[in-house]
């Protein structure tokens, strides 16, 4: 219900969003979160960052780490208890609270007998919105004022994809990005090879799964490659930096932010 | 399946190196992933059928024990035996019992994964039994000595030109070309003969009915179906997750099983026998129910609904491990992700450790899963049983000794307290000065990470981190 209410009152004025950053993009991609805070207070919305976040446990859980992941999904809903609306810059992160920490709510019951982090659970995951998911599902605006005259093509990571399911709502905020030339990637929908620590204990097979995904990249003729995720952008920008490609990765967040002004500057 | 096999990394390195067999995978997975999106996107009421058939599977697993006595009862009335094996061994005693009492040396087989499973054909061979596979694809494997790589077609690895010289070694044959049409035909003359000598045929089973009693073989080549009406005596293997209540239930399985396995729309040669018919066919029938393993996967509610499997192998085809790597490096008869899941749990989560981080957990499988198999969910489950084995193995100092668990515990410990994370982000901006004076970092040197830079620059970590930027920004903010 707390969903309905919140994207109600942002038809009428701004919403209050608390920013779900990812320690994966505050520690190596800043950018991309200062994208979102533009990108949003632009939109009349007002952004908070609740200093206490840390980290999903999304690398913990999906290793088989789940019991370490336990502590850092109780920190999460704690953290993030008081908002409406939860924002993230990672299609993967979203996903690890939206759709699996209702099991470590129930590993946490069975092996340790708290049933209280599953309740918490059931009242903050719903609450947490890929940005995309938030601009096009919940905030209803798919131009948002961009600018950004370049040939993109955009990658659909796997989590975004198949678990969070945003289907069309990246590429229509990008069809209505000024400037653009925006290339469909072929086999758009095969996974890069990243996969978290799938990358390094599996390397020659993900090295193969991202050889296939730069042909394609290499294929559109663009000179940026965006997606949801910058685990994914990290994995793929990775090896078009190492071949001196001529194609850098940027995340969705940064072109939406752009604008004429910042083209100038 | 037992004893210490190479693990998943060690094989996949090797197979990834095979150029015609990337070439071959590529074109044979893309080709059939196209097959079946096309049949499967003109069904209006696919997912009420996926659910359907989810539903069904586990109201079976449910109630497995009453449906598996009440399809003993009806088999047994309609004239067969059955027979119950606790494990492979158990079941190749059966086997090869029925087929030494009748005198025969040689079964013609239908071709049967959960034949592979139990190492069918060697526990014969020790016995002085030989098996004839029958299958066009099986017999291709066969004759080259070499294993299955997929469910449904076991030769996904060879191409037309190594098929051609593999029949002109092993077949009674002169001349041929790589033309299908001949190579169909030189295993037809082949395999006409078998047919019409083997006294014992032996199957397996997609399916078989509780209600009536019925046994089903789904197959493109009606080899099986002589294997099934020639012989005088047929033996079927079934595992024992195989049986459906009632003949009803065909309905939901036989749309969803060959649009997902073969992109067709009617699956060709569908054989259904009752027991036996006087004058008809075989007239003795044996089934044989095994287990070897499965009531342990029932047993973890999570895991459980591997058994929900119907071997269509659509998550194979479409799987981007699978389809790069091919079967043979997963080093089970159960390759791609289904074999990923169920491997583990069938020999124990300790000899196929590695099967479980065999995935990106892209989750190309469950998505086109005819009887909606959550692969990523069982994979991350099955991951935490790996991590709690080892933990249980290694405890005390030999655990802090595991690199990865080390590093996850102490990543752990930093992501538990803000300052503890805000400080060893400084820590690593500081740590990473000597690697990144100059842009990207290109090597890392040793360890867990040197993987990703075989290929891959690595981004340095830049010179403030987002909370440092928006507490200085709040400052600011707050100053004005």
């Amino acid at each position: 219900m707390a969903v309905a209410e919140a994207s109600a009152s942002a038809k009428g004025q701004g919403m209050r969003v608390a920013l779900f950053i990812t320690c994966f993009n505050d520690t190596l991609f800043p950018d991309t979160g200062r994208a979102v805070v533009r990108l949003l207070e632009r939109l009349g919305h007002e952004v908070e960052f609740p200093l206490d976040q840390t980290c999903c446990g999304q690398m913990h859980f999906n290793t088989g780490y789940q019991l370490e992941a336990i502590p850092l999904a109780r920190r999460f809903v704690r953290t993030f208890a008081g908002y409406d609306a939860i924002v993230s810059p990672s299609g993967s992160c979203a996903a690890m609270v939206r759709d699996y920490y209702g099991r470590l709510g129930e590993i946490a019951a069975e092996e340790e007998g708290d049933t209280a982090l599953a309740e918490q659970v059931a009242q903050v995951a719903p609450r947490v919105f890929e940005l995309s998911e938030l601009l096009v599902g919940q905030l209803g605006v798919e131009d948002v004022g961009a600018y950004y005259p370049h040939r993109v093509t955009y990658h659909p990571t796997c989590h975004s994809l198949r678990l969070l399911k945003v289907g069309e709502a990246p590429l229509k905020l990008l069809r209505a990005v000024r400037g653009i030339d925006l290339v469909e990637l072929p086999e758009a929908e095969e996974c890069c090879g990243f996969g978290g620590t799938f990358a390094v204990k599996n390397a020659d097979t993900s090295m193969a799964m991202l050889s296939d995904k730069l042909r394609h990249v290499l294929d559109t003729r663009a000179e940026v490659c965006t997606a949801g995720d910058n685990s994914c952008l990290m994995h793929i920008g990775g090896a078009l930096s190492r071949q001196r490609s001529g194609v850098r990765t940027v995340h969705l967040a940064e072109i939406l932010a752009a604008t004429e002004d910042d083209a100038r500057a | 399946m037992s004893g210490p096999s190479p693990s998943f990394p060690e094989s996949a390195r090797v197979a990834l190196a095979d150029t015609q067999l990337r070439r071959n995978m590529g074109y044979a997975t893309q080709t059939i992933r196209a097959k079946r999106a096309l049949v499967v996107d003109e069904l209006p009421d696919w997912e009420e059928l996926r659910e359907a058939g989810r539903a069904i599977k586990e109201r079976v697993l449910r109630h497995l024990d009453e449906h598996l006595e009440a399809l003993e009862q009806s088999v047994t009335r309609a004239g067969g035996q059955v027979h119950w094996a606790r494990d492979a061994d158990e079941a190749n005693r059966i086997i090869a019992g029925i087929v030494s009492g009748h005198g025969a040396t040689e079964i013609a087989k239908v071709k049967s994964i959960t034949s592979d499973e139990i190492k069918l054909n060697e526990a014969l061979a020790a016995r002085g039994i030989e098996a004839i596979e029958t299958d066009l694809a099986e017999l291709i494997i066969q004759l080259d000595g070499d294993e299955s790589s997929h469910f449904l077609v076991p030769a996904i690895h060879r191409n037309r030109a190594e098929i051609r010289e593999i029949f002109l070694e092993h077949l009674d044959v002169d001349e041929l070309s790589d033309d299908p049409r001949e190579l169909a035909e030189a295993a037809r003359l082949h395999l006409r003969e078998k047919f019409l000598s083997a006294r014992v045929g032996v199957s397996g089973a997609n399916f078989a009915i509780a209600e009536t009693g019925s046994v089903l073989v789904v197959e493109s080549e009606g080899n099986g179906r002589m294997c099934t009406t020639l012989p005088p005596v047929l033996i079927s293997l079934m595992g024992i997750e195989k049986v459906l209540p009632t003949f009803q239930d065909l309905e939901v399985f036989l749309q969803l099983l060959p649009r997902s396995s073969t992109g067709e729309r009617m699956n060709p040669y569908t054989s259904v026998w009752t027991g036996t018919s006087e004058g008809d066919g075989p007239q003795e029938f044996h089934l044989v129910l095994l287990d070897n393993g499965r009531t342990s996967v029932l047993r973890d509610e999570i895991g459980r609904q591997t058994l929900n499997c119907i071997r269509c192998s659509a998550c194979l085809n479409v799987c981007p491990v699978y389809s790069r790597t091919g079967g043979h490096a997963y080093n089970s008869v159960y390759p791609g992700p289904i074999g990923a899941i169920l491997t583990p749990q069938l020999v124990g989560i300790h000899a196929a450790e590695s099967l479980p981080y065999a995935s990106t957990l892209c989750g190309a499988c469950y998505e086109v899963c005819p009887v909606k198999i959550n692969i990523p969910e069982v994979l991350v489950h099955l991951r935490g049983k790996v991590v709690r084995h080892k933990q249980a193995e290694h405890s005390g100092w030999r655990a802090r000794l595991d690199p990865e668990a080390a590093a996850m515990a102490a990543m752990a410990r930093v992501f538990s307290s803000r300052a503890r994370y805000e400080r060893a982000q400084r820590l690593a901006r500081l740590g990473q000065a000597p690697l990144a004076r100059r842009g990207p970092i290109s090597h890392l040197p040793g360890g867990l990470m040197s993987g990703w830079t075989a290929m891959r620059d690595l981004k340095a970590l830049p010179q403030r981190t987002f909370r440092e930027w928006w507490v200085e920004r709040d400052g600011s903010r707050a100053d004005a």
